[in-house]
């Protein structure tokens, strides 16, 4: 008789094979990590350009944002992993997945911060101004702190997508949790209990970002 | 470089041998596909995700609490996850496989939005059309989901944006959209200026959709 797809034994072996799946988890974690803290760069400075009065700062800010909200994760990741290689730059796939992920998220993140400011009411920035502030403490000083209540809920939210398109490295062999658990389901065709605990594993590192979100949405909610 | 094939082929030479109209037609096809794949799904969690969201909203408590637990899981599990499972663990041909997939996890997005935007009618809307005698699905269908809708629009139209952009995962499991139409010609024309010609156009294929897409939105969002 053909075992069911959620066969005991396939469990077994999970179980028992489980370094595969905690190397994977690892590096999605780590990369995760890694490109968040680019795209929190990346995006805090194309979103203050992008809120600038300065044309010069804010067309290549909208440059930025546009091309890489239009166009998919996927072709950017392949283009550093297959196509850098042919103007004889070759990136570690580690590379290639902080640098993809985060420049990609960056362009969100930006979006997020530059609303964020914009929220911001013009008052602050005249009274920070009359005060002898120059642009760039009025920045640091009187606007970002006051962003941080509108811009953290996306920002999470912003947070667990990425952690969720790390699994593009899987397509470029990466090394990640989706590819470990693909590949070692692969060779054997315990299909359904890898993917379960792969599921689980995101679920781990995502749940409770969006846990938290939906508590501060509902706060601010009340306040508002 | 230069000399590729022993012919004396500039990198002028090369791209217009990338830029035959055979390969054209062969990545429109490809995007065919993309769209297919897209406006399925899109279509399928349109209905679904409009019931899942007023169930949410407000539905028995039971049944809310079981929409409510299919978003959260679905939402924080790579998309890429289902595009596998559905793939490997059913019999479905690959291309209804990814609609399938495409349509569990998108479900769970536009019951979100679905969601926000009957947050966003007032609770006198509802009194009002019950004082007419409208039963609770004839005020929801006539009077509350059309003023939502329109406030639906903008979220809906970045979500299509999301879903076209992400169906080229689907390459993974070998199903020839744009993204794997691309992948293929590069195997056949591996020099730097064609590869670097292939991935612009693979983006501005993507592009012009969704920022088409995106400007399309905007207009129709504020002529309603």
């Amino acid at each position: 008789m053909n075992p069911g797809p959620f066969a005991l034994f396939k469990w077994e072996a999970v179980a028992a094979e489980w370094p595969v799946f905690a190397t994977g988890f690892g590096t999605t974690a780590l990369v995760s990590l890694l490109a968040l803290l680019l795209a929190l760069a990346l995006g805090l400075a194309f979103g203050m350009a992008g809120a600038s009065t300065s044309k010069g700062l804010r067309g290549p800010t909208r440059v930025y944002v546009e091309f890489f909200q239009n166009t998919p994760l996927v072709i950017q990741v392949f283009f550093l992993y297959n196509g850098l290689p042919y103007a004889g730059l070759v990136l570690p796939v580690f590379a290639v997945g902080v640098l993809g992920v985060g420049i990609y998220h960056g362009a969100y993140v930006a979006e997020i911060i530059r609303a964020g400011i914009e929220a911001v009411p013009k008052g602050q920035k005249e009274a920070a101004a009359s005060q002898g502030f120059n642009a760039w403490q009025t920045m640091v000083h009187v606007v970002l702190p006051q962003t941080r209540r509108i811009v953290l809920p996306p920002l999470a939210n912003q947070a667990v997508f990425l952690i969720k398109n790390t699994s593009v490295l899987a397509m470029v062999a990466g090394g990640d949790l989706m590819y470990q658990a693909d590949s070692w389901a692969a060779g054997n065709l315990y299909y359904g209990p890898a993917y379960v605990v792969t599921g689980l594993l995101y679920l781990a590192l995502c749940l409770p970002l969006s846990r938290w979100v939906r508590r501060m949405e509902k706060t601010s909610a009340v306040q508002a | 470089m230069g000399q590729a094939n022993g012919k004396d082929f500039g990198g002028a030479g090369m791209i217009e041998e990338l830029l035959q109209l055979k390969n054209l037609v062969f990545l429109l096809q490809g995007l065919g596909v993309t769209l297919l794949i897209s406006a399925g799904s899109l279509a399928l969690s349109f209905v679904f995700g409009t019931f899942l969201g007023v169930l949410r909203h407000g539905g028995p408590f039971a049944a809310a609490k079981a929409a409510s637990l299919y978003i959260e899981v679905v939402r924080n599990i790579p998309n890429l996850l289902f595009i596998l499972a559905v793939r490997f663990l059913t019999p479905l041909p690959p291309l209804a496989a990814a609609i399938i997939a495409f349509t569990i996890f998108t479900t769970a997005a536009v019951a979100e939005i679905v969601r926000g935007g009957l947050n966003s009618i007032p609770k006198g809307q509802w009194e009002a059309a019950r004082s007419q005698g409208f039963s609770t699905v004839g005020i929801l269908v006539h009077v509350i989901l059309p003023q939502a809708l329109r406030n639906m629009i903008p979220p809906l139209a970045s979500q299509a944006i999301t879903v076209i952009k992400d169906t080229s995962f689907v390459w993974v499991v070998g199903i020839e959209e744009l993204t794997g139409k691309g992948m293929i010609l590069m195997g056949m024309y591996a020099t730097l200026p064609q590869v670097f010609t292939l991935f612009s156009l693979l983006a501005a294929m993507y592009f012009a959709v969704n920022y088409g897409l995106s400007r399309w939105a905007r207009l129709v969002q504020v002529k309603a």
